[in-house]
């Protein structure tokens, strides 16, 4: 039985979206993405170096035709820039999808949703596929799939932070009114996280620091991999309810 | 000719975004170029030619998103 993830009619193959920031070296970078199974690719934006030609570009790492890169808009503080960034990124690339990122503080890298949404509902006129990076607030989700969102991405805490989701309730919420895929980016810190988001019935996690930090970035891109497999499978399985006291799962009759 | 490329000032005989780009040993499929806050399509590479003062960024994808404040345009 298929499951596939389905968005503006771009079929994907896992839902575990990987970025590629804070590794190593492109190799590991590479082998990262290809342990964890994932096929979207998030990637910056950035000045090439003139005057550093020998500098390798990440595109020889990791092929455009076998994996989707989704380039972001990190780093920006206004929608001006996330708008610059975005026009320049579609020129780079070879699609229309951007994740885009407005953000409102350099200590908590919490988005500028305000910002957001502007620069959400001028992307999606320019016939951008925007995929903007929010907080968990069930209005705000709400209000970016108003404005031409074809996903919402809730944060589960900051950014790099590992601290897991940190409002269930608030991603429950936007679950249930959401008619667009909601995909949590940001805050995993371990394998249980990713499971507990894709639990709630997330359609897929976006995870960068949780496996390019580990000790064993690949074991740890192969656990994420996993997480999220079994979380998916056990949303769809549909979990027992919760329930004080015991109930026996061996029958009583024939006890002696 | 004088241009400003990725903010720092450079004398050039290129004139075209082509012939930059070839000056700088890029290749054009892995970059995206603006002239003056205007992205140029790449189809228009060979025919944008420059003007003494403009100020060119020339961008591609790196890993992100480290804040890398430094390459940031």
């Amino acid at each position: 039985m298929e499951d596939k993830l389905v968005i503006k009619g771009i079929e994907f193959e896992s839902r575990l979206w990987v970025g590629t920031g804070k590794y190593k070296d492109f190799t590991e970078t590479a082998k990262v993405i290809e342990t964890s199974g994932a096929d979207v690719v998030t990637v910056a934006v950035r000045r090439v170096n003139i005057t550093d030609r020998k500098i390798e570009n990440l595109l020889d790492y990791i092929d455009p035709k076998k994996y989707k890169i989704l380039p972001n808009t990190a780093g920006c503080y206004t929608v001006e820039d996330a708008l610059r960034y975005s026009r320049l990124a579609r020129e780079a690339g070879v699609s229309d999808m951007i994740k885009l990122e407005v953000i409102g503080d350099e200590r908590t890298l919490f988005p500028d949703v305000i910002g957001l949404l502007k620069a959400t509902e001028i992307l999606a006129k320019e016939g951008f596929i925007v995929f903007p990076y929010t907080n968990d607030d069930p209005i705000m989700a709400k209000r970016l799939e108003d404005a031409g969102a074809v996903a919402v991405m809730p944060l589960g805490a900051p950014i790099g932070s590992g601290l897991g989701i940190r409002n269930l309730y608030n991603i429950k919420i936007i679950l249930e009114a959401a008619k667009v895929p909601v995909i949590v980016d940001a805050g995993v810190g371990t394998a249980s996280d990713a499971t507990i988001a894709m639990e709630l019935g997330c359609d897929a996690v976006l995870i960068n620091t949780a496996i390019a930090g580990a000790k064993d970035p690949i074991a740890m891109a192969e656990a994420m991999k996993h997480a999220v497999i079994a979380g998916r499978l056990a949303y769809k399985a549909g979990r027992i309810p919760k329930k004080l006291y015991a109930t026996a799962s061996s029958p009583i009759e024939g006890m002696l | 000719m004088k241009l400003k490329v990725n903010g720092e000032d450079r004398e050039t005989q290129s004139e075209t975004i082509l012939q930059l780009l070839k000056e700088l040993d890029i290749i054009p499929e892995r970059v995206a170029v603006e002239v003056n806050l205007r992205v140029i399509k790449r189809a228009e590479f060979g025919n944008y030619w420059f003007k003494d003062g403009d100020s060119v960024e020339i961008v591609y994808f790196v890993g992100g998103g480290i804040l890398d404040f430094k390459s940031q345009i």
